[in-house]
């Protein structure tokens, strides 16, 4: 059974239509790449998955549950989905540490010896046991990023929702942060990933998604996506993006 | 019992209200001009102008922004004849309306001045003006476009603030409703249309500035 | 006739002072009481709450705060009872207060990037955990100069009272004005009070917003 499965969905901005219908079933341990020009609607695609724009039409199944748009709904499902940003957007006003704890305590009312556990084992886990009591703004944008998948592992969740998570890091703090997710994937995480990193997509994922005004193009395993592109728009982007 | 709103007495002393309400209009044209006006120059010193006056400027702006208005506009009328300055009501009325706003004006166009690169003084002087030039006509326009809103809501703050100029007989839009609620004896009903004109006033100075604003400064790039 | 020192006329007005003091504290906590309820509407989810806060805001910043002091004293006194002064006087204040406070802290709650809603959402945290746990400490801190120097309008504003019959400074001011026929010195020495008071926060909430800028940080 798909773990997350999206059907004839459509997201409007107004008159404009982002997402025009799109379907797509993904498995439990995939590791999904998302690729596309800039408003292709795949950041808007990978936001509505995770609530963060209501839905126009069509339905996502997250393990068998509906997405609804209330407040219960949505908490059910971010339970189960992360999101990690591109802007990273830990909380500047609390330590790393207490980054990854916050939702622990206030959503799952984990208690705060369990949950700070729980954090030092994340951070350990990206790298950063030693960072525990670091402010955000004492951190490399790498390590802020670890930060953050830290604190959406945190809450334990089924699948990983990753928005172009490098594309405001430094080329050369954007190793550390694709070391982690290459990782997470070895291990069997879920993971849907919009990125910008060709390369990174061919080693790791299972499926390259390739969006293109606001449908899904052209998919399939990153060998045949990569090489052989069946669509024009697919060996235009690439031709672009790659040469 | 339940009060019964009555507003018959409109009728009568409507045309009081609409004379109030005129010379509310006429402290805030005059003195909202001559307070802008005198703004830009206190902000001038400040931010540019000669060292010998930015002190006594300084103190002026604080002094001003720290006590009430209606104790400045008592000082004028009521204290200033002590030293032989006798003057009518509406002239100590204009003159606390212009000091008060300059204090504030001149704070809010010196953060104007002070958000404007430092390239556009240093273009100006490679153009062989003057400083007071470059003020003049590289820097200042931008610089009020820049806090033309924060601006534009002291000017209405101190429009709202000229009722307290009743307490001196101005015959202001207060003044009217004082009158009037003597007269009728619905004092609740008069405050309350009275509120709703200055209502009516602030909205339409919020507006007036705004096409102000549109009218006198270059329309920026719609991006 | 009798004659009155410099220092007879000061200590009366220091004397009265304390009310304008007393007021300016009951006026200000009140007004953060119901600035914050006010608040809430106006950033909640509900469109009616929204309105209603749009235009107790616009209310309370587009009409004189002397006209709202009337009102008070007048519309207090249809309900029957003899209204105190300092009852109109406290409860108009705190209206008043409440809405430029409010609007105050709108502007902070916005400085929040929208990254942060987004993050907290995305974790699971309802409206009221995302408030309380991640954007109010946020805004807090940039709340606390403008919110400080507010308080010196709260000051100035407590001097309207007067002209409803409560007795502080500025009525203070009057009566003694009327005794000694010294209005220069007598409304000098009232402006000198209120600038000892009101200067010092004004410093005060300047040194904080300098801070501010200079630490992007304060833990």
């Amino acid at each position: 059974m798909s773990l997350i499965a999206v059907t004839e969905l459509k997201k409007r901005f107004g008159a404009n239509e982002v997402l025009k219908g799109i379907n797509l079933d993904i498995m439990p341990g995939e590791v999904i790449a998302i690729i596309g020009k800039s408003g292709s609607g795949k950041s808007t695609f990978l936001r509505c998955i995770n609530g963060l724009e209501t839905v126009d039409e069509g339905s996502i199944l997250v393990a068998g549950a509906q997405l609804l748009p209330d407040e219960v709904h949505l908490k059910a499902l971010r339970l189960k989905v992360g999101m990690i940003f591109q802007q990273f957007n830990l909380f500047p006003h609390l330590s790393a540490g207490r980054n990854v704890m916050l939702s622990q305590m206030v959503v799952k009312k984990t208690g705060k010896a369990q949950a700070e556990a729980m954090a030092r084992r994340q951070l350990e886990r990206v790298g950063l046991a030693h960072k525990f009591d670091a402010y955000p703004d004492e951190l490399s944008g790498g390590q802020q990023q670890r930060v953050a998948i830290a604190r959406a592992l945190a809450m334990e969740p089924i699948a990983l929702l990753c928005d172009e998570i490098t594309s405001a890091l430094d080329p050369e703090l954007v190793a550390e942060v694709l070391a982690v997710v290459r990782e997470l994937a070895a291990e069997g995480m879920t993971l849907m990933m919009v990125t910008h990193e060709m390369k990174f997509a061919r080693d790791v994922c299972s499926r390259v998604v390739f969006m293109h005004e606001g449908r899904v193009h052209e998919v399939g395993p990153p060998e045949e996506v990569f090489s052989a592109p069946k669509t024009v728009e697919l060996q235009r982007f690439l031709g672009h993006g790659h040469a | 019992m339940a009060y019964v709103f009555d507003f018959t007495w409109l009728a009568e002393y409507w045309p009081l209200l609409v004379k109030g309400v005129r010379i509310t209009l006429q402290l805030i044209l005059i003195g909202g001009v001559l307070g802008v006006a005198l703004g830009i120059a206190c902000a001038w010193v400040r931010a540019l102008g000669p060292k010998a006056l930015r002190v006594p400027v300084a103190i002026y702006v604080e002094l001003i922004r720290n006590t009430p208005f209606m104790i400045q506009l008592f000082f004028i009328f009521f204290g200033l004849p002590a030293l032989g300055l006798q003057m009518g009501e509406m002239t100590a009325a204009y003159i606390a309306m212009v000091v008060n706003l300059g204090a504030y004006g001149c704070e809010i166009i010196r953060a104007g001045i002070a958000a404007t690169p430092r390239g556009q003084f240093e273009a100006g002087a490679s153009l062989a003006m003057t400083p007071f030039e470059t003020f003049r006509h590289v820097v200042l326009v931008p610089s009020l476009q820049r806090i033309w809103p924060a601006l534009s809501s002291q000017i209405v703050i101190v429009m709202l603030g000229s009722a307290v100029t009743s307490q001196i007989a101005v015959e202001d839009l207060t003044f009217a409703a004082n009158f009037i609620q003597s007269r009728n004896f619905r004092a609740f009903e008069t405050y309350l249309v009275s509120t709703a004109l200055y209502l009516l006033l602030a909205i339409g100075l919020r507006q007036a500035m705004g096409l102000i604003g549109a009218a006198i400064f270059p329309k920026r790039s719609a991006r | 006739m009798i004659e009155f020192s410099t220092w007879d006329i000061l200590r009366n007005l220091i004397f009265a002072a304390r009310w304008t003091v007393l007021l300016s504290l009951v006026s200000f906590a009140g007004g953060g009481v119901v600035g914050l309820m006010i608040l809430f509407a106006r950033i909640s989810k509900s469109k009616a709450l929204r309105r209603f806060a749009i235009g107790y805001i616009e209310l309370f910043q587009g009409t004189p705060l002397l006209m709202q002091l009337f009102l008070a004293f007048f519309g207090l006194g249809l309900l029957g009872v003899d209204v105190p002064a300092w009852l109109a006087a406290g409860s108009a204040l705190i209206l008043w207060s409440a809405a430029f406070l409010a609007e105050i802290w709108r502007g902070c709650v916005e400085a929040v990037a929208k990254g942060q809603w987004e993050a907290s959402a995305s974790l699971g945290m309802g409206r009221l955990q995302q408030l309380r746990y991640v954007i109010l400490p946020q805004a807090l801190r940039v709340a606390v100069p403008p919110t400080v120097g507010f308080s010196v309008q709260v000051i100035k504003g407590t001097a309207l009272t007067s002209i409803i019959g409560f007795t502080e400074l500025s009525k203070a001011g009057t009566i003694v004005t009327n005794a000694t026929f010294q209005p220069f010195t007598v409304y000098g020495l009232v402006a000198l009070i209120y600038f000892a008071l009101c200067w010092p926060l004004s410093r005060y909430a300047h040194s904080l917003e300098r801070k501010l800028h200079v630490a992007h940080r304060g833990h």
